[in-house]
Parts: C-alpha cells; sequence; structure tokens
C-alpha cells in the first residue's frame, strides 16, 4: 500500500480499518543469497539498498529482538556531516543527501528536520579547530559556517553568555544537519526492503556462524538453520560476540552510553546544540522533550543502563551552559550498547573468512551514518569492492596504520 | 557502582580511572613482531559477562586495581592489586 494524501482521506473516510500491517511476519526460508544479521537501522537500510540498488531480493534481516529494538531506538536521533578527515567527510555527506531524500524514497515519513546543528566554541584554539573543521567541510562540499559570538546570541538568546566558566566565543554551524525520527527510519527501511520481497525475521537470534574451508554457508538459529551464500554482520554492541562466532576478534569494546528526555515543554530550541566545554548535547522533540545526552559511562558493559555519575555530569554540563534547564524535570533516561572501536571510526569491510561482510564499530555515531551505512554495506556486498566513500572504513586498518582518528586520543575506546 | 579498594574500602566509581581489559600482556619492544603488537594494542576479546579490567584509583590510594566484574550486571566479583598480580600472586 503506498501512502498518500487520498490512501489517508480514503482510509479516514472508512474509519482507518483498512490499513495494512507495513511488514510481513516473515518465517525463515532454508537458503538466501544475502543473509544480513541485526534488524537495526543499518541491517535494514542493507537490505533495502541490496534490492532497490543491486537487484538482490532473496534477503533475510535476522534480528533476535523485534525491529528497531536496539540502538536505533536510543539514539538522540541527530544527523549531521561535519567531519574532519578526509576518509570520514564525504561518507557522511553521502548520508546527509540520502537522509535529504530519504522519504521521498521509502515513501514514510521519517520526519527528517533540518533544523541546523550549532556546535559552540569557548576559546580561541577551538575557534581554530573548528574554522579548520569548517574549511574541510566546505572543500569536501559540505555546508558551514562559522559563526562569532554576536550571530549565536541573536539565534540562542538564553544561553550563559555572563558567568559561564568557560565563555561562548562562537560556533560552527551546518545549516543542513538536524534530526530525524529514530523509530521511523527503521520502519520506513523495513516497509520498503519488505515491498520488495526480503524477508524480515524477528524473534530469530543466531547462535553460531557456518564456516565450511574458510567460506560461510549459513548461520545456526534459535528458529534453526538457515543456509546463505552470504552473511552480512549489522550487529553494533554486540559485534564482538557475533565475529567470535566466526572466529574473529575485532578492535571493538563494548561501551554503554545514556541519553535522556525531559518532560514536554513548549518549544524551546530550534536547533541541535552543542557544548564545545563539556560533552552535552540538546534538541528538542516534536513532542517537547528535551532530547540530550553526553558521555559514554567509560567502562566495558553489555547492559542497556548506566550509572549516576554520568547522570550528574551531563546535567551539570547543561546548568553551565543554559542555567534555565534547573527547573526542568528530567521524564525518562536509558541507555545503549556502543561498539567502540580503537580510534573511533566505524568498519565497513570484508571479513577474512570469504562470503562474510563486518558492519562495525559506529562508536556513539551510528544514527546520523544509517543511510549511506546500508548503502555502502549493500554495494559492497553485491560488488565484493567497498563503495568509494566507504573505502577508508577497512578493518586492516589498525595493522596497517590507516587509522580514522578524528578525535585523536590513540587507541582507547573509552576516551574516544 | 562501588568498588571494594583493598586499601580504601568500599568507594564510589567516580574515584577510578578505567584503563580496560586486563588480560593483554605487553610484548617486550625490542623482540616483538609487528603482529604481536598490533594484537596487544588493538584486538580484545570484550566478553559479554566476566571481564578482568585495570581500574586505578587515583583519587585514594592511587593503587592500579585489577577488578573482576560482570560486563552485563555490573556486578564486582573480585578486587586486587595488580602489582601483586605482577608479582606472580593469584589474582
Amino acid at each position: 500500500m503506498r501512502y498518500s494524501g487520498f490512501t489517508l482521506i480514503s482510509q479516514a473516510l472508512r474509519g482507518h480499518t483498512g490499513w495494512r500491517p507495513a511488514w510481513r511476519e516473515a518465517s525463515p526460508k532454508s537458503t538466501y543469497d544475502v543473509l544480513i544479521i541485526g534488524g537495526g537501522g543499518h541491517g535494514l537500510a542493507t537490505a533495502h539498498y541490496l534490492a532497490s540498488r543491486h537487484g538482490i531480493n532473496n534477503v533475510a534481516v535476522i534480528e533476535k529482538g523485534y525491529i528497531g529494538s536496539g540502538n536505533v531506538g536510543r539514539n538522540t536521533t541527530i544527523i549531521r556531516s561535519n567531519y574532519l578527515l578526509p576518509g570520514n567527510t564525504p561518507f557522511y555527506e553521502l548520508s546527509m543527501k540520502l537522509w535529504e531524500g530519504l522519504e521521498q524514497e521509502l515513501n514514510y515519513n521519517a520526519m527528517v528536520s533540518q533544523r541546523g546543528v550549532l556546535n559552540l566554541f569557548h576559546s580561541d584554539s577551538q575557534g581554530d579547530a573548528f574554522a579548520r573543521r569548517a574549511n574541510a567541510m566546505r572543500l569536501a562540499g559540505v555546508d558551514a559556517e562559522l559563526m562569532n559570538l554576536e550571530q549565536v546570541r541573536t539565534m540562542l538568546p538564553f544561553l550563559d553568555y555572563k558567568t559561564g566558566r568557560f565563555p561562548i566565543r562562537g560556533g560552527l554551524l551546518q545549516r543542513r544537519g538536524g534530526t530525524a525520527r529514530h523509530d521511523a527510519v527503521a520502519w520506513g527501511y523495513a516497509r520498503a526492503a519488505d515491498s520488495r520481497g526480503v524477508d524480515i525475521v524477528q524473534n530469530c537470534e543466531v547462535t553460531g556462524i557456518a564456516v565450511t574451508d574458510g567460506r560461510v554457508t549459513g548461520v545456526e538459529t534459535t528458529r534453526g538453520q538457515i543456509k546463505a551464500k552470504k552473511v552480512a554482520l549489522a550487529v553494533a554492541g554486540n559485534s564482538s560476540r557475533t565475529a567470535a562466532m566466526a572466529g574473529m576478534r575485532l578492535p571493538i569494546e563494548s561501551h554503554v552510553l545514556q541519553a535522556f528526555v525531559s518532560e514536554g515543554l513548549k518549544p524551546l530550541i530550534d536547533c541541535v546544540l552543542t557544548f564545545g566545554a563539556g560533552h552535552f548535547y540538546v534538541s528538542q522533540s516534536d513532542k517537547g522533550g528535551l532530547v540530550f545526552g553526553g558521555n559514554i559511562d567509560g567502562y566495558n558493559s553489555y547492559a542497556q543502563r548506566g550509572n549516576l555519575p554520568i547522570i550528574e555530569d551531563v546535567m551539570e554540563a547543561a546548568m553551565a551552559l543554559w542555567p534555565a534547564l534547573g527547573r526542568v524535570r528530567l521524564l525518562r533516561h536509558w541507555g545503549g550498547i556502543m561498539d567502540m572501536s580503537m580510534d573511533g571510526s566505524p568498519i565497513i569491510d570484508h571479513a577474512p573468512v570469504q562470503g562474510l561482510y563486518v558492519n562495525a564499530g559506529w562508536c556513539y555515531g551510528g544514527f546520523k551514518a544509517t543511510p549511506a551505512s546500508g548503502f555502502c554495506f549493500a554495494h559492497l556486498i553485491a560488488k565484493d569492492e567497498p563503495h568509494p566513500v566507504a573505502a577508508a572504513y577497512r578493518l586492516d586498518r589498525f595493522a596497517t596504520g590507516r587509522l580514522l582518528d578524528e578525535r585523536g586520543v590513540g587507541a582507547h575506546p573509552s576516551l574516544q | 557502582m562501588r568498588i571494594a579498594c583493598p586499601h580504601c574500602g568500599l568507594r564510589d566509581v567516580q574515584e577510578f580511572v578505567y584503563l580496560g581489559d586486563a588480560a593483554p600482556q605487553r610484548p617486550d619492544g625490542l623482540a616483538a613482531t609487528e603482529a604481536a603488537m598490533f594484537e596487544y594494542v588493538y584486538l580484545r576479546d570484550n566478553p559479554r559477562g566476566l571481564l578482568e579490567e585495570l581500574w586505578y584509583h587515583g583519587v585514594g590510594c592511587r593503587a592500579w586495581l585489577v577488578v573482576r566484574r560482570d560486563t552485563l550486571t555490573h556486578a564486582i566479583e573480585y578486587v586486587g592489586l595488580a602489582k601483586s598480580r605482577k608479582a606472580g600472586a593469584a589474582a
């Protein structure tokens, strides 16, 4: 069923009794051309682009829970492409371009809102670093504007400009950045992939990867054995565990990242704002809740919940930037498990096992990358060669020294 | 989360700095192969469950600790001094 103004009106006249489920409840077949492990944003996007761009429809997405129950439903919904390194900028810009056409492509309202992402800076040196980043972005064809203090004050008059320990000096604005409705991204990709024949199998956990003579032959699951010519991992958070089933060790640690939402408020802030003197970022959802977050907890964790010190840390940063938030009540907070890679950048590459592909290591930046990750992963799986904009995301870059250390803190996942 | 430091008793996790998995042992610098160094610096088991890891009690006794902790429940099973482990004592 194609969604349109006409179907909405005709359904309204019929009391909304004719809507169909957006995707089928599929049972696994015995064999597939491509089997994708992980029904999150990246896995579902991969399935969609495999079917729509490469004509590969005999595809299954295997999900241990329900689709969108992992990190695609646990992030803070921000989309942006303000990256510095040549290996990153074109990839995230491809993602931004795909976001811009996503709703038309999927015929699904993902509520993509290009409200702007403003990164504040608080010192001359930080301003210089942001100017360099803005120049790198513009050289790569990405929009970037450096804002001085007066321009920031005009945009956001309610921040603390008087008493801040780290006074605001300006900001880097990407107007095309913004937010998207994260669950709808998973649902939209699922519906689009399903409509092209992809089987989305929920409540089916992969328990083993079958390898014969160095070549993958299928997977063992809680719903039986499934054969596949190619198997693709898109299980960020649990990448190390899944890769271990094929005998691999990854340069990844799993860490917990918390996020927060306040009670619903009247419109307060019309962009995505990040604090430069601590780790805090905030935007406002269409329901009115302030959606915000900060650092990872900083120790290995597979628990989808965090501890109190980080909550205190995030609230302190919020108060330092925007004192009026002191009267706002927190509605809820939650945690998601991040694949923290050793250089802070992702991996989209072949595995040493033939026919096995790895999409992992997204740290806490996976949501914005969802469209390009699926696009490039599908390209890799279909053509057996990396997409040009994702060519730097090699698995062997840690051994060869071609790291993508956007943050430059060394091989410390807890600091990325 | 609180860690029972052998010197200072039960202390809040904010007093500690995390390093990570305690298992990787630095290969002998001059003799090490590139592959051994790569494995030491980058590859991790990253288990879901019990993990022995290194924590530094920076706001307390400034000792390096080995903590055996469940990464799924955050429950801590054992805390010892990294120094005594290095000297060959049972961890």
